[in-house]
């Protein structure tokens, strides 16, 4: 076995902190990583991906339809009016799909806002393909604005068989704050 | 090399010595088991009766934070490192710890910690008051700026533990004397050295879960905070992760204690040493793997709520050897009941209710209904305060005419033991009631329906409260004015190297190392 | 004396274990109008909270029967293998045979407890066919319910705890729904599997209630699916399970299970309010309207925090405030769109214009503050528009 110092105790020790140092790397490098790529897999917490959906899609699937609902949430402190324009559609998987979601920023000053998607059941997330999306970046919006944030999307024909309604939910959080922060970063 | 401890303050802040360290560290786990009884006491009078009546709730709810804390990181960790302090040496037959510095900064960096904790009462908007569990987000952007104050506190105490337990291990590893070889060990070392390395392992967890917080709440980061791309449900599997091997490492070395003091009062060696070594080590395995099982409700897929279930209601299986192996013990033996012997039935009988309800907690879809009730509440108390409190309680009776040579008052002992007992009962059995009947934990006012248990409740705490009063007493009357003991033995039954020293245990023992008659089984 | 305490403990475990059985044998003390067991789980009104109730039941019987056998044999011990009886201690210390099959026969009743066990986690996790959607979220310290509508005509409410602070406080006598009443209650059709999405606006809370077999973490930015199928009417109360915060003991959650006609005629009845609503917007109201209308408005939504006379607590103070007595576009703004970074919430969307115009009115004009100023449901829509 390998011995790290001549005297038995400190060579345990040496061995110990090593293990206890490890463990606190573990939480950081593996974890949170592991976490986050569990999630993105399996789609543990109904966290969809990040990224734009680039691959194509064999067709579309005549034969099932899948009843999305769409459900916006403000975060505390979050003033902007936010909602879906539709609250449901139909759709066919393997087709691709658009909507908005409506925001208003009722104050007098810009903000940035950041939408977290999650999508129930959440096995339903890997199938759920985002080719566009307001949630992959940070939205600013002046003081007493409107806009209309599009979304574009392709339900997987792989979606398994007993899912038939899902339902991606939107929360929007202030983040003028972090924003501002990374501005001055820079 | 002066063979008598130093005198004065000076002898406790520098001493190096094992049994100087055990005694504080036993005296500072009483003095916050004093603390934590207080917060507790204050939670149970305001829950005497429906309505809010003594404190306002923001208050209340940094009395359920600060008794966990205290309880678990200031009165039973650190009670069974005084514990270990003092008997490892003598039970391997080494003259000190490996580590005999380490050992006395391992102290004394316990008590600012608390302090540091305990003045974030007197702070800007009050201690911390998210719970012992401290979920994110409420314990970050929602939290108190006592917080900061709180995540150093555990990171001083986190280290703290670690370095007691790699003492612990460095000890056992290389300073038994010849001839006591691992199988031949007491179980108490076993089980203190299998908590060791849990220690080990999870304490660090623990750090960078409060290190990600302070990261959160301070540069900006997102690791728990959704607008950032973080994940609050990513804190509870970290927290998890090191929370579920927490509630072993409190039970191991209880289980260490009871696996002494079984078989000196039933003058039987310990039934299935070999079993309850391997029992140990199934516990400490399952432990890393279970942690989930406190979070079925927070959305996870059904695969991962079976394996979850499955694994969680595996324990029970060599949790379930460990009682049997008691009860085989005691089977056939000659019994008598010393307090020490009391305290140790009603842990067995304790325990074993509370891993009866920890088994009904582990099915998942009946979790639906128990989780985050007074249910929970009355389970943990019975495995922790059984498993901990009763246990210690019997080792400072077993072991304190060695520490100090001086017998305890029994009378006294006797009735502790039952006061406690049945104080014990009427707090926690009716919290299985309510909380079957719907009342969540960790609230300050309840419906009318839960009135008449909780008030019995309160009582049975008030009772249970006031008889470690007559603990402390009896152990302060003891070591000031109580009866010689000559015997080395002490016990007729005891079993073991810490018997072969002089009673009371010299200040320095096994400076020479015994022999070990290697016919002799292990104690 | 030795002798006495073991008959005593004895005495004091048959004790603790006739009481045990006492209070099981009492069972499911179900009663018809939905008034739970005090010492037990409730089976509720669903087929999953009777599978739970089932289960749970089965599991603790086989606990019992176990922990009497154990017990039995440790109080033989006890009894019969005493040093004062003069017995001579056996030697024995480990018999393969028995520890394996002490080791087995637990792990096969544990595979016996796992089936159904699994069969009903299974029968939870089924979400599908639910024929209504209802998003729930937590809020500190209430919950807002949303019922899901394809044509986006969705009926929104806040539910708060109804329980005044005299009762609280103990200066009122407490009713029978005591902390366990809201102002306005969830309403479902009875036989209906109804679908909740819950989430969170700030911290974690949970939507627990018993009788529908109901428990789910609200994790703010996330959304989480669970469901319920009543078979009975009735109101079922339950509370918020996970601690959110200093009010995590005063958010209970009511549902009320109608009858089918009932649920319609409701949402017909919700419909019509919010087009009374819509109607009262455009009314100007006189003083007392507006003072009588706040006040009750400050009780449900700002009393928690700002206290009864407007003296303050987690909030800053009413009374004399700088805000109540200062500008009237700033006092506005903070009603509608809370204070960043504290607990003042944006009460814009919680509270609908008129209260928000009333309870403006009452801040400026009660506690010793005389504004004398009036605020019209137009000047907030107004407001709001910019």
């Amino acid at each position: 076995m390998l011995r790290l110092s001549a005297n038995p105790s400190i060579d345990t020790v040496i061995k110990l902190v090593t293990v206890a140092v490890a463990m606190f790397a573990f939480v950081f490098v593996v974890m949170v990583p592991l976490y986050n790529v569990l999630c993105d897999a399996l789609g543990i917490n109904g966290k969809t991906s990040g990224e734009v959906y680039t691959a194509a899609q064999a067709g579309v699937d005549e034969s099932r339809e899948i009843t999305i609902q769409f459900v916006a949430t403000n975060n505390d402190g979050m003033p902007w009016e936010f909602r879906p324009s539709t609250t449901m559609m139909h759709v066919n998987p393997g087709a691709s799909n658009d909507t908005v979601f409506l925001a208003r920023n009722p104050l007098p000053q810009a903000m940035v806002a950041q939408a977290i998607p999650s999508v129930s059941p959440s096995r339903a997330a890997e199938y759920f393909h985002k080719t566009e999306c307001f949630c992959f970046n940070q939205q600013p919006l002046d003081g007493r604005t409107s806009a209309e944030m599009p979304l574009q999307f392709i339900i997987d024909r792989e979606l398994p068989d007993d899912i038939k309604t899902i339902t991606l939910s939107y929360t929007l959080f202030d983040v003028t704050d972090m924003a501002q922060g990374a501005v001055a970063a820079r | 090399m002066a063979h008598g401890p130093a005198k004065g303050i000076s002898r406790w802040l520098f001493t190096t010595n094992h049994k100087d360290i055990g005694t504080m560290y036993l005296w500072f786990s009483f003095a916050m088991f004093i603390l934590g009884g207080a917060f507790a006491m204050i939670i149970r009078a305001e829950l005497f009766q429906p309505g809010m009546q003594l404190v306002e709730p923001a208050f209340f709810n940094q009395m359920t934070t600060l008794h966990g804390l205290v309880m678990v990181f200031g009165a039973i960790m650190p009670s069974f490192v005084g514990l270990a302090n003092w008997l490892i040496p003598m039970m391997i037959g080494a003259p000190d710890m490996a580590l005999p510095r380490m050992n006395n900064w391992s102290f004394w960096i316990l008590p600012p910690a608390f302090l540091m904790l305990a003045s974030t009462l007197f702070m800007e908007g009050g201690a911390p008051a998210f719970g012992w569990t401290f979920y994110a987000p409420l314990s970050t952007t929602y939290a108190a700026p006592s917080v900061t104050f709180f995540i150093f506190a555990i990171h001083i105490l986190g280290l703290s533990s670690i370095m007691g337990s790699i003492n612990i291990i460095a000890t056992v590893m290389n300073m038994r004397a010849p001839g006591m070889s691992y199988m031949k060990m007491p179980l108490f070392v076993w089980t203190w050295l299998i908590t060791a390395f849990l220690l080990v392992a999870v304490m660090p967890v623990l750090a960078g879960a409060v290190t990600m917080m302070l990261m959160d709440i301070h540069f900006g980061t997102s690791f728990f905070s959704a607008a950032g791309g973080g994940d609050p449900v990513l804190f509870q599997h970290i927290f998890w992760f090191f929370g579920h091997p927490e509630v072993y490492i409190i039970i191991l070395p209880a289980f260490g204690v009871v696996s002494q003091i079984i078989p000196a009062f039933s003058r039987k060696p310990l039934f299935g040493y070999d079993s309850m070594v391997y029992a140990t080590a199934a516990i400490a395995f399952l432990s890393f793997i279970v942690w989930a099982h406190h979070m079925y409700t927070v959305g996870m897929p059904v695969a991962g709520e079976l394996f979850f279930m499955y694994a969680t209601m595996l324990i029970a299986v060599p949790t379930g050897v460990k009682v049997f192996n008691w009860v085989s013990t005691m089977w056939r033996g000659a019994l008598s009941f010393e307090t020490p012997m009391l305290f140790c039935i009603g842990f067995l009988v304790l325990f074993t209710i509370g891993g009866f309800t920890g088994l009904m907690l582990s099915i998942a879809p009946a979790d639906f209904q128990y989780h985050d009730s007074y249910f929970v509440v009355a389970h943990f108390h019975y495995v922790m305060v059984a498993g901990a409190v009763f246990s210690m309680s019997a080792a400072v009776y077993y072991w304190l005419p060695k520490w100090c040579g001086k017998m305890y008052n029994e009378t006294m002992g006797k009735t502790h033991f039952w006061i406690s007992f049945v104080g014990f009962n009427i707090t926690f059995f009716p919290q299985h009631f309510v909380g079957l009947a719907g009342m969540p934990r960790r609230i300050p006012d309840y419906a009318l329906q839960f009135a008449d248990f909780n008030m019995m409740s309160s009582i049975g705490a008030f009772i249970y409260g006031g008889s470690q009063i007559l603990f402390l007493y009896n152990v302060v009357a003891t070591i000031v004015a109580g009866k010689p003991v000559s015997d080395d033995k002490v016990w007729d039954g005891a079993e073991g190297l810490e018997w072969t020293v002089a009673t009371p245990a010299p200040y320095h023992t096994f400076e020479v190392p015994p022999t070990i008659d290697p016919a002799h089984a292990h104690s | 004396m030795q002798g006495a305490i073991n008959r005593a403990f004895v005495q004091g475990a048959a004790a603790v274990s006739s009481a045990l059985a006492l209070v099981l044998s009492v069972g499911p003390a179900q009663a018809a109008d939905g008034t739970r067991s005090t010492v037990n789980m409730a089976p509720g009104v669903t087929a999953v909270g009777q599978s739970i109730y089932d289960l749970h039941m089965i599991i603790l019987w086989i606990c019992v029967v176990i922990g009497i056998a154990v017990f039995a044999v440790m109080f033989y011990s006890i009894i019969y293998h005493r040093k004062s009886r003069g017995v001579v201690p056996a030697q024995f210390h480990e018999s393969t045979k028995v520890e394996i099959a002490w080791t087995v026969v637990p792990f096969l009743i544990l595979i016996g407890m796992a089936v159904p066990a699994t069969s009903t986690l299974l029968e939870i996790y089924d979400f599908e066919d639910a024929e209504m959607d209802i998003l729930v979220t937590g809020y500190q310290w209430k919950w807002k319910y949303e019922y899901l509508t394809e044509d986006g005509e969705n009926v929104t409410f806040f539910s708060n705890l109804k329980t005044p602070q005299s009762e609280i406080y103990n200066s009122a006598d407490k009713n029978e729904n005591y902390l366990l009443e809201v102002d306005e209650p969830l309403v479902i059709p009875v036989n209906t599997k109804v679908r909740f999405l819950v989430t969170a606006n700030d911290v974690i809370h949970a939507w627990w209630v018993p009788e529908l077999a109901v428990k789910k973490d609200a994790v703010p930015g996330f959304i989480n699916e669970t469901w319920t199928l009543a078979t009975e009417e009735g109101i079922y109360r339950g509370q918020c399970a996970e601690l959110c915060g200093k009010d995590h003991g005063f958010m209970p959650i009511v549902v009320k299970v109608v009858s089918q006609e009932e649920y319609a005629q409701w949402q017909g009845e919700k419909q019509q309010e919010a087009a009374q609503v819509r109607e009262l917007m455009a009314q100007t109201f006189t003083m007392d309207e507006l003072m009588e209308r706040g006040k009750a408005v400050y009780a449900r939504a700002c009393l928690a925090c700002h206290g009864a006379n407007g003296e303050g607590g987690v909030g800053n103070a009413i009374a004399g405030s700088p805000v109540a007595t200062g500008e009237l576009g700033q006092h506005l703004n903070i009603g509608i769109n809370g204070v960043a970074g504290s607990a003042m919430q944006a009460f814009g969307g919680q509270i609908n214009d008129v209260e928000m115009a009333a309870v403006i009115t009452y801040q400026r004009n009660a506690f010793g503050n005389n504004m004398g100023d009036m605020v019209q449901p137009i000047d907030v829509f107004n407001y709001k528009k910019g």
